[in-house]
């Protein structure tokens, strides 16, 4: 079965992308075949609003956001709300960004964001944008700015560390280390407060020294310009990933760049190229 | 021994039906989770010593059964005599002795045993005439009760295996994907998905791996079907994934079975390897050179496992949370891979349909919704438990007839079904034909099943805040409308039932459950408000006097209900007084008796317990207190 898949694959990739074109509030859109209704609505210029979405990652669905209804020629008005960053694009779709029903899904959940996390500006803003000033419903007693969008579990999974996660479930959900402990698989890398869409992460990060998730970790610094900026768990597990050794990343990337760049200076121009 | 042909199947099955023919008498004593609980056990190991003690077991034949569940938990443990058929009800340790000496020895009936049917008061001998048992028609639980759950010759007997044998010896898998679409099977896990459809399209699904996976994560409060068809008759769903495994095109296959029910994966561990050893399951089946083998996966206790995609993610060894799927599990289920999931329920009718042909399924019930299902009956009727019954029987049949009507003959407000997801039915549809499409149009589902009878006595806004208050507990928390709207839902509802509702609420819980129905991620979320939009649909009066006049007028929610005895009714019985867990009444026998207000918590013990009915609630914000 695995060699077929696999001639599938590369049949796949050596032919021309296939492309499919729908329309997005009218607009008509061309987008290669793969790619989900959120994509086709960035291409046409179509704001989606949408919270837990990254381009590096997969489409998880969770904020619902996103949602929008499709419909086709045919389903004589009949329409699916979906979510658009999941949905795939096909040829023929109708997309609907601004019905009823996708503003009061919108509405609700971010009347229900607020309330979970009534002093943070990205919702306050988002919702404000979409006319809710203040929640209709009970504000969180101990507000929080964590969205649980899941962006910081997913990221660190995808770089594979898995070194937080979800736990509990319902209201109590939240994200943590394992046991609530510092987390002895974190390689201090940082994604998680990066990615995460409002900043709720603490971290403290020096020449000498950085702290997250309450791991402390020794920085690397580079020999070259003397910047602390990676940390040996992080160097070790990079070389581990890349089959190079770890004191690959001794120096720091700006400094590479620049030695590659005065290697390249060095070089003599061969007219016509070299073959 | 194996068994490697049909006609090996045959002798087989007739070899164990002249061995259950030889035994002249047979005691079976119901070991379902129920009767265990009620002692039922300790009645079966008294059984072995009586008639051992008295030699009845070589003389007359004599032969102790422990089967799986009967149904009537409400009455267990329960004996059943037979060949007679003679029902024994609440039977205990120190009336085997009698029954052996009596019933077994001289054929002599135990009136004192007996079921007393509470319409007429009359005692019921025979298990076939007992009002709870005449009108059911058991396909799905066939054999339940009938059978030794650990015996698989007991199983063949009883036709268990039969519908296999049609299906791999005498037809193709098409045939049998058409035996089942001429039965008109839905799923029966609450959905009603029609399974021939789901069954054609993973066997036209492209690769050669595909699986077949029982649910038997039934969660819902109050409902208890699958687990005992599990724990009573698991053949019957081995012998139903065999079939729908051959029909699709799967080797593999798993039962997903809730954590709680350890009896089911006892029985069902025991019954595969019964049937891998017979040559049932596993490689070469019946000699066919089809193979199938199955693996239990238990679940971890979390109730929104039962979602399909939140399963197989559980089997995958992954967090149990629901996946969005915009294409079909039979494309992409289980590893990505093709995959056909099926109910506990459903499965066990497979090879009945097999068996007896998809025409004499469809026979029964209604125009969409074939054969029968099973529902677990519970609440404030007369009988509770376990019953299958043909779709499109009435509510009031099922109330009345089956259920005996309603405790201590009080009216009757509603009936939950469903479970969680479900909604309300009121009495102005009693009359409804119990089905998929009229439960969905009178607002509820049939769901897993549960059916929950509720009287005047029972307050709809606090049953839809219960309902609430479970769902904001098993919600995975992954999708936003789900996780904080549930939250908010019952921190409105807690409000409510308080008395501290505002003007507004029920125009901002309703904008709410339709948010969380357009919005939410899986069918957990998309149906949760449901218990809260069938109330309000069927009772908003009942919302309307909690919030504008702070009463709850069915008398249960503490905080807005007072109680106050009638000095005219009461006689000085005194009951009250020891039903109190206060002690906030006062009054000596044959005295009329008073409730200190500053000392009642409102729980109602004595409003039940008052044989005069001299207890009256009335609005708690009218009483006053010294």
């Amino acid at each position: 079965m695995s060699t077929r898949q696999l001639t599938a694959n590369s049949r796949q990739s050596t032919a021309h992308p296939k492309t499919v074109t729908m329309t997005i509030d009218g607009k008509a859109v061309r987008v290669s075949e793969g790619a989900s209704v959120l994509d086709a609505a960035r291409q046409a210029g179509v704001h989606i609003p949408t919270l837990c979405h990254h381009e590096a990652l997969e489409a998880w669905g969770g904020c619902r956001l996103c949602v929008v209804d499709v419909t086709r020629q045919g389903w004589d008005g009949w329409c699916k709300l979906v979510v658009s960053c999941m949905y795939a694009a096909e040829d023929g779709l109708i997309v609907l960004t601004d019905t009823d029903r996708v503003k009061l899904t919108r509405k609700v959940v971010l009347d229900l964001l607020l309330a979970r996390c009534p002093e943070t500006p990205l919702i306050q803003e988002l919702a404000s944008r979409h006319g809710i000033d203040r929640t209709s419903y009970q504000a969180n007693p101990e507000p929080t700015d964590c969205i649980l969008c899941g962006l910081c579990t997913r990221v660190c999974d995808h770089i594979g560390v898995s070194a937080i996660s979800t736990v509990d479930r319902g209201i109590g959900k939240q994200v943590a280390p394992p046991f609530h402990q510092a987390p002895p698989d974190c390689i201090g890398c940082l994604a998680c407060a990066e990615i995460c869409p409002t900043s709720c992460i603490p971290y403290e990060t020096s020449d000498t020294r950085r702290v997250i998730w309450e791991k402390s970790f020794e920085m690397v610094r580079c020999p070259q310009c003397g910047r602390a900026h990676i940390t040996q768990e992080q160097a070790r597990h990079y070389a581990g990933r890349g089959g190079v050794p770890a004191s690959y990343f001794d120096t720091c990337d700006a400094c590479k760049r620049r030695q590659l760049a005065s290697t390249f200076t060095k070089l003599q121009v061969v007219q016509g190229g070299a073959r | 021994m194996r068994i490697d042909s049909r006609a090996a199947y045959e002798s087989f099955r007739d070899e164990a039906k002249a061995g259950l023919a030889a035994r002249k008498k047979e005691v079976l004593v119901c070991c379902g989770t129920g009767c265990l609980a009620n002692g039922s056990a300790g009645v079966a190991e008294a059984f072995g010593k009586e008639l051992a003690a008295r030699g009845l077991s070589v003389e007359v034949g004599t032969f102790t059964k422990k089967t799986g569940c009967h149904g009537f938990c409400e009455r267990g443990p329960l004996v059943v005599v037979q060949p007679e058929g003679i029902l024994y009800t609440q039977v205990k340790p120190r009336d085997v002795a009698e029954i052996c000496d009596k019933t077994i020895a001289n054929g002599e009936v135990i009136p004192r045993l007996l079921y007393k049917n509470p319409a007429d008061k009359k005692k019921v001998e025979r298990y076939g005439d007992v009002p709870f048992y005449k009108h059911q028609t058991r396909i799905a639980m066939r054999n339940i009760g009938k059978i030794d759950p650990t015996d698989l010759g007991d199983a063949i007997a009883h036709e268990a295996y039969a519908g296999l044998v049609r299906a791999l010896t005498e037809l193709t898998p098409e045939q049998v994907i058409k035996e089942v679409e001429t039965a008109g099977l839905r799923g029966r896990g609450g959905a009603g998905f029609v399974t021939a459809r789901k069954w054609k399209s993973c066997r036209a699904a492209h690769g050669d791996r595909k699986f077949v996976l029982c649910n038997g994560d039934e969660g819902d409060p109050g409902a208890f079907k699958d687990r005992s068809i599990m724990e009573g008759d698991p053949h019957s769903v081995l012998e139903g994934m065999v079939i729908g495994a051959f029909a699709v095109g799967a080797h593999e296959g798993f039962i997903y079975v809730r954590d709680e029910y350890p009896l089911a994966v006892v029985n069902l561990t025991i019954a595969m390897e019964q049937a891998r050893k017979a040559g049932l399951l596993g490689t070469n089946i019946l000699g066919t050179g089809f193979d199938f083998d199955l693996r239990i996966s238990r679940g971890g206790g979390a109730f929104v496992c039962g979602e399909s995609s939140a399963l197989m993610r559980s089997i995958e060894g992954k967090v149990g949370e629901p996946r969005q799927k915009y294409v079909h599990a039979t494309d992409k289920g289980l590893f990505d891979l093709p995959t056909v999931l099926n109910n506990v329920e459903t499965w066990a009718d497979v090879g009945a349909i097999l068996h007896r042909g998809g025409a004499w399924f469809a026979s029964l019930g209604t125009a969409k919704s074939k054969g029968t299902k099973a529902f677990s009956l519970v609440g404030k009727v007369k009988n509770t438990g376990l019953i299958e019954l043909p779709m499109g029987m009435t509510l009031r049949q099922i109330v009345y007839d089956i259920g005996g009507g309603i405790l201590g003959d009080r009216p009757f407000k509603a009936v939950q079904t469903g479970g969680p997801s479900g909604g309300c039915v009121p009495e102005s549809l009693l009359d409804l034909p119990v089905d998929f499409e009229k439960l969905t149009e009178a607002g509820s589902m049939m769901g897993s099943g549960g059916m929950i009878v509720m009287d005047d006595r029972t307050c709809m806004v606090d049953v839809a805040r219960y309902f609430l208050k479970f769902l904001s507990e098993e919600s995975c928390g992954k999708c936003v409308p789900c996780r904080e709207g549930l939250h908010q839902m019952l921190v409105m509802f807690d409000a409510l039932v308080a008395g501290k509702g505002s003007p507004g609420d029920l125009e901002r819980i309703e904008e709410l459950a339709a948010g969380m129905q357009l919005g939410s991620l899986c069918e957990l979320g998309k149906s949760a408000p449901n218990p809260v939009v069938s109330t309000l649909r069927y009772f908003r009066p009942e919302y309307e006097a909690h919030i504008h006049a702070q009463t709850c007028p069915a008398g249960m929610c503490r905080d807005l209900t007072a109680y106050e005895i009638v000095p005219e009714g009461c006689d000085g019985c005194h009951l009250c007084f020891k039903a109190c867990p206060t002690e906030a009444i006062t009054g000596e026998v044959k005295k009329t008796h008073l409730i200190l207000q500053e000392k009642c918590i409102s729980c109602g013990a004595c409003y039940d317990v008052c044989p005069t009915q001299s207890i009256r609630f009335f609005p708690k914000h009218e009483r006053t207190v010294a």
